[in-house]
Formats: structure tokens, C-alpha cells, sequence
């Protein structure tokens, strides 16, 4: 059977409710065992309490194990342990603590419920981890970073074109490049962040470049990160401008699962290419990129006690 | 802070962030309507610690490396939207529409598709920028933005400049008033009152004013040479029928927005619907704007929406041929026609001002003119 990205993103997304459920039950347990006691009809004493308070905790460990780790079948497979605790305490509870029996039976149908999920899940998941052992060549999910974005801006074709035909200008408005060195004509080596104040490297080629129209560039063959970009200029229809179209993609190497791609883009890669071609605009329209005083929700619309503060979560240097 | 709480706090003095910007030291302040719908809590994305304040003119104490234009000490008002001067809505004039002083324009888009421009003090998805309502704030691209006033004129003839002058004119002026034209204000606020002269500036023949507070509706009459409808006390449209000889008024303009009142059924609807969040504006102005207007006429739009509307009378503008204009105030656009027009004597725009008072008084004027205590109309503060 192929590799199928669409059944792992659905049991992933299975996972991931599991998972939450298992916090939110795991929370009420842990905050208010003795309500929980009574409401599976279980007798409301120190030791029940305590027993759920712990099987509360387990719940909670588990919901953020498996959130942390989707796609990881042992979590799943932990889950499924637990429901058998719960079920073997349910059961004893309505042997010997002579609890509500109605009330215990509704309980025990609804973990039994869940339990089903969670070994349906654990399996596919467990399939799917197989899969992906065997086909060491199908990288694991992750198609990298392909992004398009377009934007008018108000500036001949040939001041657009100049000023990106100098990679060095890319750090001005891209945000997750931290510096670009040429090498030559055509060659230009890139350092982009990464987490934790680290920078990922590579070399790239201009591959195509046609005057005012079109400039292409790629990463050379073996490097860190495989990158590929181009921009196409052509003038907006009546003196609206120069309309400026972005294509870049990202591929992280193999078996690193894009962790540092995603780190450079965060959730949303299309937001920040988007984003970095406003600048672009800004940019080249008025010659500055405009600060806020509360960028996003991030500080309130006042004053900073240093200028830097804005400048640096703006990524825009003086 | 939060909901109907403003507090006056000590913050850092604002910094050049850009080489485009000036320091201003704000000599007047005005509260604006619009600030009500942020302090009733309308406008989403405001933050606990903004500065408000989008009405202010001071003197210049600081400019940035690329600044041309302006001088430390040029005396200046500053234009509620912010505007690159550069971009192909400010060279079309349509400055309120500027594609680049927006920061945050991200947000504003997933609202409204597009955004705007940024607002001083006005919401983070409108920018983020600290407001006037303070000792000095940060003005951005300050060659295109500010307007060097004449020592002559005092700060309460220019401060409006800054928004309600040119807002209530600009409604006015989007009726494209013909002689002979009645033109229906409602509401009687600053802007009401602005909208009220521009119309007689334009040639307008009579202008009908709408309210319910008596003192608003005074004003009116005594300053502006309205006749004036209390809704509270007949049906607007019936009154509306009734003066204009069964016609409707040519042109009607909204100067309400979101947060209308309206006697009865009505009213209670709206208010209900926001309060249940089905809704997130109530415009019962503009509904009645539209359905009393002239057929073939145009309702002008100079009331601050936010959001969605429920109950759009879309019948009525289809099959009446009626034309909705609105739009934020291009400010930069009128504020020298209207200096000039201030500087001749045809206007003197501190008649709308009811109150004087420090800005260290600001929470209780916000109570004041939200509550209409005191007969408020328009509050300048100093700090």
C-alpha cells in the first residue's frame, strides 16, 4: 500500500482530540474528584478521590504527550492502558463499594466508547509509523515550504528590478534572512535564522534572469536547506504600478522533519512571505518600513522606553 | 483599563522609530466621537495600556533624518489617518485608503479583505499607534501628515481640522449638493454639526437635523440654521415627508454610525442582537437614512462602522436608485481648503466646544460626553 499523507493527517488529527480529551478530562478530575465520583455514581471517599485525582494526572500526562508527540503510536498505546485501569476500578467499584450501578454502567459504556477510539487509533498510527520505516526514500510529511504571494507596488519596473537583482537587499524586508554575501555575478551565500539564535547556511545560483521581467535563483546541489525562488515584474494595467509575483519554496533535508523550516516560517508561511512583500512595498514606495508602537497584540499602543524594543521585534534596523 | 475605563498613566516620552517621524508636543486634544465606540468597547483589538486620542495639534520639538518639510517649533495639526504620501491611494488623493502606514494591516484584512491606513490611537488593527490624547506623541511620515497653522489662528479654531471640519464636510460634499436640495443631517454630534454648516457651504437650500437631545438639537438651529426633528418625539420619516413636501430629502447623511439609538421595537431589536453578539453594529440611522431619503438620492456615510450589520434595507437602494457613499475622511485633502476657508471668516469651528479641561481630567470628560452630562457636545483637553 502506498504512503498516504491524507490517512496520516486524519489519525494525526484524531490523535490530537484524543489528546486534548484526555487533558480536559484529566483536569476535572484532578480539580474536582469528589464531583466526579458522584457523577459516575461512585461513592464520594478520601481513597476514591484520591484515586481519581490520580488517574487525573495520568490522563493529563498522556493528553500532553501524545499533543507533543501526534504522530508517535506509543502515546496512543498508553491511552489504552489507562482505559483499562478505569474500567477495572469501575468495576470494582460496582462490586464492592456498592456504588450507584446505573451511573457506574453509563460510565463504563462511555470509557469502553473512548477505548475503542483509542486502540482504532493507535493501530493506524502504529501502520503508518511502519510505512514510513520501509520507504526510507518518501520523506515523512513534510513537502517543505511552497509559498506564492503577489503585491502592486507603485514604482517603475526597472527600480523593482534593480533593487531585487541585489540579494544583498533581501535582508531589508525578508525577515527570516539574516544576511546574503556575493559571491560573484550569479552566486550569493545565504544566512537565515534559525531557533535559538542559530542560522542555517546555504549557496544559491541565479539560474534565469532576464532584465526587468524575471530573476530565478536555487539553492546548489547538496546544501542545508533546498531553496528555490523567483520574482516576476510586469507593469499594472493603467499606470497602476509594477504588479511584483513571488514563488519560493523550502525544502528541509531529509529526516530532519523540517524542523528548522518551521522554526523560519512558524504556523503560517504564506503570512510571512506576505508580510515580507508589504515590506517590500513600504520599502520601495516610501523608503522606510513604518513602526508601530503596538505591533500585533504583542506590547500596547504606547511609547516604548527604548526605541530598540520596536526595532527589534520589527526586525528593522535604524 | 478594559471597557469603559480610561485611566491617565505616565509613560515613556515617544522616540523617532522611523527617519520619516516628528515629535509633537501636544498643546490641544479633543475626544472625538469615535473614541466613544472604543471606550464602549465596539472597536476589537484594543489593548489594556493604549493611548487613545486621534485629534491633536501641537509644536514640533523633534524630527527625523529624512524630514524636509517641517521645523522644530512649526506649530501644526496634526490629520487623524496616517498617509505615505507615496502609494498610489494617497496619489489619488484617497488618503484614508494610504497601502502603507498600516503595521498591522494583516489584521484589518482578515476583518474587512483590504486594509485601510492607520489611525493614531485607533485599535492595533488599525496600526497600533499611540494617540494624542497625551504630552507628545510620535507622528509618522511627517512631511505629508501634519499642517503648519498661522499664529494668528488659536488652537480651538484649527484643532478640528484634524478630524470633524473635514469629516462632516467631506459627508456633505459626497451628496454632490444641487441648488435647491434639502439635506437631512442625523444626529446632532460635533460631526452632525460640521456636516450641518458644510451642507449651507455647498449650497444647500435647507438642512434638516436630527437628534434627541434638546441642546444638540439647539445648536442646530442656532448655530448651524437647521430645522431640527426630535425622533423621541414624532416618526422621523413621516416628519421628513411631511417638510419636504412629500418628496423625501435629497440627500441624507449618516452621522450616527454604529452605536444609533431608536425609540421602540426598533431600537430594542438592535440593541439586543449586539448585546447577543449577532451583531456586531447597530445601525438604526442608517436604515432610516435610506429608507427616507429621496428616490435617486444619495445617503453619505460619515458614522463610524465596524463590523456587520443585520436588517440592510438593499431593497430600498436597488429599486430606489439610491447611492451609499462613505469612506474614512481623506483629511490631508481639506485641510487647507478649510484653513482658508477658517482664515476668511466663513467658519470659526470652536463653536461645537462645550468643555475645557485638563487632560489630567480625561476619565471624567470620557464619563461626561458618554453620558451626556451636562449638556456636553465637545470636550478640549490640555495638557
Amino acid at each position: 500500500m502506498p504512503y498516504n499523507q491524507s490517512e496520516l493527517s486524519s489519525t494525526e488529527r484524531l490523535a490530537r482530540a484524543l489528546g486534548w480529551f484526555s487533558i480536559a478530562l484529566g483536569a476535572a478530575e484532578m480539580a474536582a474528584p469528589s464531583h466526579m465520583a458522584r457523577l459516575i455514581g461512585a461513592p464520594d471517599t478520601d481513597a476514591n478521590c484520591n484515586t481519581l485525582r490520580a488517574f487525573g494526572a495520568r490522563e493529563v500526562a498522556a493528553g500532553v504527550a501524545i499533543l507533543a508527540q501526534p504522530d508517535q503510536a506509543r502515546w496512543l498505546w498508553s491511552r489504552v492502558g489507562g482505559d483499562a485501569l478505569d474500567l477495572a476500578w469501575l468495576g470494582r467499584a460496582m462490586t464492592r463499594d456498592r456504588g450507584e450501578t446505573g451511573r457506574l454502567g453509563a460510565a463504563a459504556a462511555a470509557v469502553a466508547g473512548v477505548t475503542a477510539l483509542d486502540m482504532m487509533a493507535a493501530q493506524r498510527m502504529q501502520r503508518m509509523q511502519r510505512m514510513q520505516r520501509r520507504q526510507p526514500s518518501s520523506r515523512r510529511a513534510d513537502p517543505g515550504v511552497r509559498v506564492e504571494q503577489v503585491v502592486t507596488v507603485n514604482r517603475s519596473l526597472d527600480d523593482l528590478y534593480c533593487f531585487w537583482r541585489d540579494f544583498q537587499n533581501f535582508p531589508h524586508f525578508m525577515r527570516h534572512v539574516k544576511h546574503i554575501e556575493l559571491l560573484d555575478g550569479t552566486h550569493s551565500r545565504w544566512t537565515a535564522k534559525a531557533p535559538a539564535g542559530m542560522s542555517v547556511q546555504w549557496d544559491a545560483e541565479i539560474v534565469q534572469d532576464r532584465e526587468g521581467e524575471w530573476i530565478a535563483w536555487r539553492s546548489l546541489p547538496g546544501s542545508q536547506v533546498e531553496h528555490s525562488g523567483s520574482v516576476r515584474f510586469s507593469p499594472a494595467p493603467g499606470a497602476r504600478g509594477t504588479e511584483v509575483r513571488v514563488q519560493m519554496q523550502y525544502v528541509p533535508p531529509a529526516g530532519r522533519f523540517g524542523r528548522v523550516i518551521a522554526m523560519l516560517f512558524g504556523e503560517e508561511p504564506e503570512q510571512q512571505i506576505r508580510e515580507d512583500l508589504r515590506r517590500f512595498k513600504q520599502l520601495m514606495e516610501t523608503g522606510e518600513i513604518p513602526l508601530s508602537d503596538g505591533p500585533g497584540l504583542w506590547r500596547a499602543a504606547q511609547p516604548a522606553k527604548r526605541a530598540e524594543q520596536i526595532r527589534d521585534y520589527a526586525g528593522v534596523s535604524e | 483599563m478594559g471597557s469603559r475605563n480610561i485611566e491617565v498613566e505616565r509613560v515613556p516620552d515617544p522616540k523617532l522609530l522611523n527617519a520619516s517621524d516628528a515629535i509633537v508636543k501636544i498643546t490641544s486634544t479633543a475626544i472625538c466621537g469615535s473614541d466613544l465606540h472604543l471606550y464602549n468597547g465596539f472597536i476589537p483589538t484594543m489593548k489594556r495600556g493604549d493611548v487613545m486620542g486621534h485629534e491633536f495639534m501641537g509644536e514640533v520639538v523633534e524630527v527625523g533624518k529624512s524630514v524636509q518639510n517641517l521645523r522644530v517649533g512649526d506649530r501644526v495639526v496634526v490629520p487623524f489617518p496616517i498617509a505615505c504620501g507615496h502609494c498610489s491611494q494617497c496619489d489619488r488623493e484617497m488618503y484614508s485608503l494610504c497601502e502603507n502606514s498600516n503595521p498591522n494591516a494583516w489584521m484589518a484584512e482578515k476583518l474587512w479583505g483590504y486594509s485601510p491606513c492607520g489611525i493614531f490611537g485607533y485599535s492595533h488593527m488599525l496600526g497600533g499607534y499611540a494617540g494624542g490624547q497625551a504630552e507628545y506623541a510620535r507622528v509618522p511620515f511627517a512631511d505629508v501628515n501634519p499642517l503648519k497653522v498661522p499664529e494668528e489662528l488659536d488652537d480651538e479654531q484649527v484643532l478640528f481640522l484634524s478630524d470633524i471640519f473635514p469629516t462632516g464636510y467631506m459627508a456633505a460634499e459626497a451628496c454632490g449638493i444641487q441648488p435647491g436640495d434639502t439635506i437631512a443631517v442625523f444626529g446632532c454630534g460635533p460631526v452632525g454639526q460640521f456636516a450641518i454648516k458644510s451642507a449651507y457651504m455647498l449650497g444647500a437650500e435647507r438642512v434638516i437635523a436630527i437628534d434627541r437631545f434638546p441642546y444638540r438639537l439647539r445648536m442646530a438651529r442656532e448655530r448651524g440654521g437647521a430645522e431640527t426633528i426630535n425622533y423621541e418625539e414624532c416618526d422621523i420619516f413621516e416628519a421628513l415627508e411631511e417638510m419636504t413636501g412629500g418628496r423625501g430629502p435629497d440627500h441624507c447623511i449618516d452621522a450616527v454610525g454604529l452605536e444609533g439609538h431608536a425609540p421602540g421595537i426598533h431600537g430594542a431589536y438592535d440593541k439586543m442582537k449586539t448585546v447577543m453578539m449577532l451583531e456586531t453594529d447597530r445601525p438604526v440611522a442608517l436604515r432610516q437614512a435610506i429608507l427616507a431619503c429621496r428616490s435617486g438620492g444619495t445617503v453619505s456615510v460619515a458614522g463610524v462602522y465596524g463590523g456587520f450589520i443585520d436588517k440592510f434595507p438593499m431593497g430600498a437602494i436597488v429599486n430606489r436608485s439610491l447611492t451609499i457613499k462613505s469612506g474614512q475622511t481623506h483629511v490631508q485633502r481639506y485641510m487647507r481648503p478649510l484653513l482658508r476657508r477658517i482664515q476668511n471668516g466663513e467658519i470659526d469651528p470652536s463653536f461645537v466646544i462645550t468643555h475645557r479641561v485638563n487632560l489630567s481630567d480625561a476619565p471624567g470628560a470620557y464619563k461626561m460626553f458618554a453620558q451626556k452630562q451636562d449638556d456636553c457636545m465637545k470636550v478640549v483637553m490640555r495638557p
